[in-house]
């Protein structure tokens, strides 16, 4: 797993579905394990497969079209929403992607995703409309997310658009840094604060 | 100047703010379960670290444990694994398990509440997204991932920005055959399952106020179904009364001082919240889901949205959704036939959730084609039940009365909903494949659960009481 992100510049996987929920990116009963390894191909499974079997691939998903393929995953609004599994996030970075672009995530998700160095990008309903159109004229389209300039391009067209991060999971994020080890840091600083406040 | 209930407790619980980003915010205890633990643990081995407040942290284990024969070994290996690495893990770590066959075990958010461990003016949080259970309490409480699993137990701290905040209002009196259940369902089908995302809710207005604390908390549980990060009612009298006497709860002088603490704990007359909304409790009908999220609900009598009111952009989805339920738009849904009755999971599984049952059911038979599984909260809710004599109402009525733990919420143990069958939930999410692959979930009040499970229909418990 790529610790630290930066320029990310890409075909990508277009799931044009509202909502996609926590349980159909990695359902319920693929939770039981005890490492975070693996989850990738488990990822969307109930949508990927015919009867949980491997061996007959619904055609219709994008997932299993080879025509698309990339380090970005594009979704319409609401991604992640739902339970607060992170073995999601996992599941997303496991199968290769770097890129979550939606026009709204959910909280706990953008979260998990965050803490595992998977870029959740909010756009607008126009650019991310932009970005099906791009990738349904031709699907060999390239994105560029650009995390020191916040923003993200389509490579045909030109059109940008900027996007939010705050400031700390930028730093965090650009150079490989996790917020436990941040936490760690100030432990002598949490004692205290438990003992002032009793 | 004037603060809300969520800045007051907030302010108290920030150790440090970070230029340019989040707050550092004090955890007072943390709920974990077998499922989103295990990877945090192997973080700290890895990292060489012990549990920084073991004494802090509560564990159980709901999520995957059998509803049947807990006394046996749990027969599905990757489960069985689950719950024994848990085990494991607390010993190694010095943290109290309430795991199977200790009398406290239950579902994470049916316990803490129940032992006293869950309280006003704290922080909580669970790798679970339903913590915001505990936020009836009038505390702060929110559902992490497994990273911040690993960062609550190596710190007892989280970077948290603080969130927007929202009012919900529910004023006036509930109809007859309304519940706290159908308040919820009607309020996240007015906003959306998006529509409070960003946002942490507080609940208030006379209606709530009305509520008992177990209503109250299927409240709040639902509040991550519109997105939000957690919800919460301010403490009053009610509160006050559930905890007295429980195990963790303050005694005597402690608990005199403690109260006196709580009742600083409302959100000023004129404190500012980034939205407002206001809601009549005489709108709400008995609710049910016909879609496959928690926000595609109506009235039991009203009907599915037709094409033609759905806008284009969501039209993709809404086809896509009914498709899987086997649903027409525009169609109405009462009179529909359903398969399974599922009455349990944390939003619904308390023992005032199995009393309403019991009060409809007494001297009634389920319907002869539907199977109706009632599954506690936890041992303690189990136990009375069996005292209070429910247990025989539920026989007579041909009701399974299982064991505790999430069971056919999210199907991780053998409790599943067959493909393409029909199963009228008390839970809180309808996914698609939530109860089981292919398993068509509409949820609803634990009161128009057991109507449908009487009548084999999608029935108005209004016009049978
Ligand atoms: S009962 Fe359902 S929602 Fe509640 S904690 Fe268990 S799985 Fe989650």
């Amino acid at each position: 797993m790529s610790k630290s992100i930066n320029i990310v510049t890409s075909t990508i996987v277009p799931i044009n579905i509202e909502n996609i929920d926590t349980d159909q990116i990695i359902p319920a009963r693929f939770l039981k394990a005890t490492s975070r390894d693996g989850f990738g191909k488990n990822l969307f499974r109930d949508w990927r497969y015919e009867n949980d079997d491997e061996n007959q691939p619904k055609k219709d998903f994008v997932l299993n079209n080879p025509t698309y393929k990339g380090k970005i995953l594009v979704a319409a609004k609401n991604f992640g929403c739902g339970s607060s599994r992170e073995h999601a996030a996992w599941a997303i970075k496991d199968a290769g992607f770097d890129v979550v672009v939606s026009s709204f995530f959910a909280d706990i998700f953008k979260n998990n995703a965050l803490n595992n160095f998977l870029l959740p990008v909010t756009v607008s309903e126009p650019f991310l409309q932009k970005i099906y159109d791009a990738v349904e004229k031709d699907a060999n389209t390239s994105i560029e997310v650009s995390l020191p300039e916040q923003t993200i391009t389509i490579a045909a067209t030109g059109e940008s658009e900027k996007f939010d991060i705050n400031a700390y999971k930028k730093t965090c994020l650009l150079n490989g840094y996790d917020d436990i080890d941040y936490l760690l840091s100030i432990r002598g600083e949490i004692e205290k604060f438990e003992n002032e406040r009793i | 100047m004037a603060k809300t209930l969520f800045d007051k407790i907030w302010e108290k619980h920030v150790v440090k703010n970070v230029e340019g980003g989040p707050s550092v915010i004090y955890i007072d205890n943390h709920f974990i379960h077998e499922v989103t633990s295990p990877q945090a643990f192997k973080g700290l081995e890895n990292r060489n670290l012990p549990v920084f407040r073991p004494k802090q942290v509560v564990a159980t284990a709901d999520h995957n444990v059998p509803t049947l024969n807990q006394h046996l070994p749990i027969k599905e290996e990757l489960s069985r694994i689950q719950v024994q690495t848990l085990k494991d893990n607390c010993a190694k770590f010095g943290i109290e398990l309430y795991g199977l066959g200790h009398p406290f075990q239950g579902i994470v958010h049916v316990i803490g509440p129940e032992l006293g461990v869950t309280q006003p003016g704290k922080t909580y949080v669970c790798g679970d997204s339903h913590t915001s259970t505990h936020g009836a309490f009038g505390a702060i409480a929110f559902g992490i991932g497994t990273s911040e699993v690993e960062m609550v137990l190596a710190t007892q701290c989280l970077m948290q920005s603080r969130p927007k905040l929202m009012r919900i209002n529910v004023d006036g009196e509930l109809n007859k055959g309304v519940v706290s259940k159908d308040i919820i369902l009607h309020i996240i089908a007015q906003i959306s399952a998006s529509g409070a995302t960003g946002y942490f809710v507080e609940y208030a207005g006379s209606a709530i106020r009305s509520l008992s604390m177990e209503a109250r908390m299927t409240i709040c549980n639902m509040s991550i179904e519109m997105g939000a990060r957690g919800g919460m009612i301010a403490p009053d009298q009610v509160t006050f009364d559930y905890m007295e006497g429980r195990l963790f709860a303050p005694k005597g002088e402690e608990w005199t001082k403690k109260v006196a603490e709580w009742k600083e704990l409302y959100s000023d007359a004129d404190a500012k919240f980034d939205v407002e909304i206001n809601i009549k409790a005489e709108d709400i009908e008995p609710m049910i889901t016909y879609g496959t999220n928690p926000g595609m609900g109506i009235g039991v009598t009203g009907h599915i949205p037709a094409l033609s009111e759905i806008e284009d952009r969501e039209k993709p989805s809404f086809e896509k959704s009914l498709h899987y339920m086997g649903l027409e738009a525009g169609a109405s849904i009462k009179g529909k036939k359903v398969d399974y009755v599922f009455i349990g999971s944390c939003t619904n599984s308390r023992i005032e959730d199995l009393r309403m049952v019991a009060s409809f059911v007494k001297g009634k038979k389920k319907a002869e084609d539907v199977e109706v599984w009632i599954v506690p909260g936890s041992k303690q809710v189990e136990k009375q039940a069996i005292e209070e004599g429910i247990d025989k109402i539920f026989e007579e009525a041909g009701f399974q009365l299982r064991q505790p733990g999430c069971s056919a919420c999210l199907g991780m143990n053998e409790d599943k909903i067959p493909a393409g069958k029909y199963c009228i939930s008390t839970s809180n999410r309808n996914f698609e494949g939530r109860q089981g692959a292919g398993a068509r979930t509409l949820l609803a009040s634990p009161l128009t659960a057991a109507a449908a499970a009487v009548t084999g229909v999608i029935s108005d418990v209004r016009e049978l009481i």
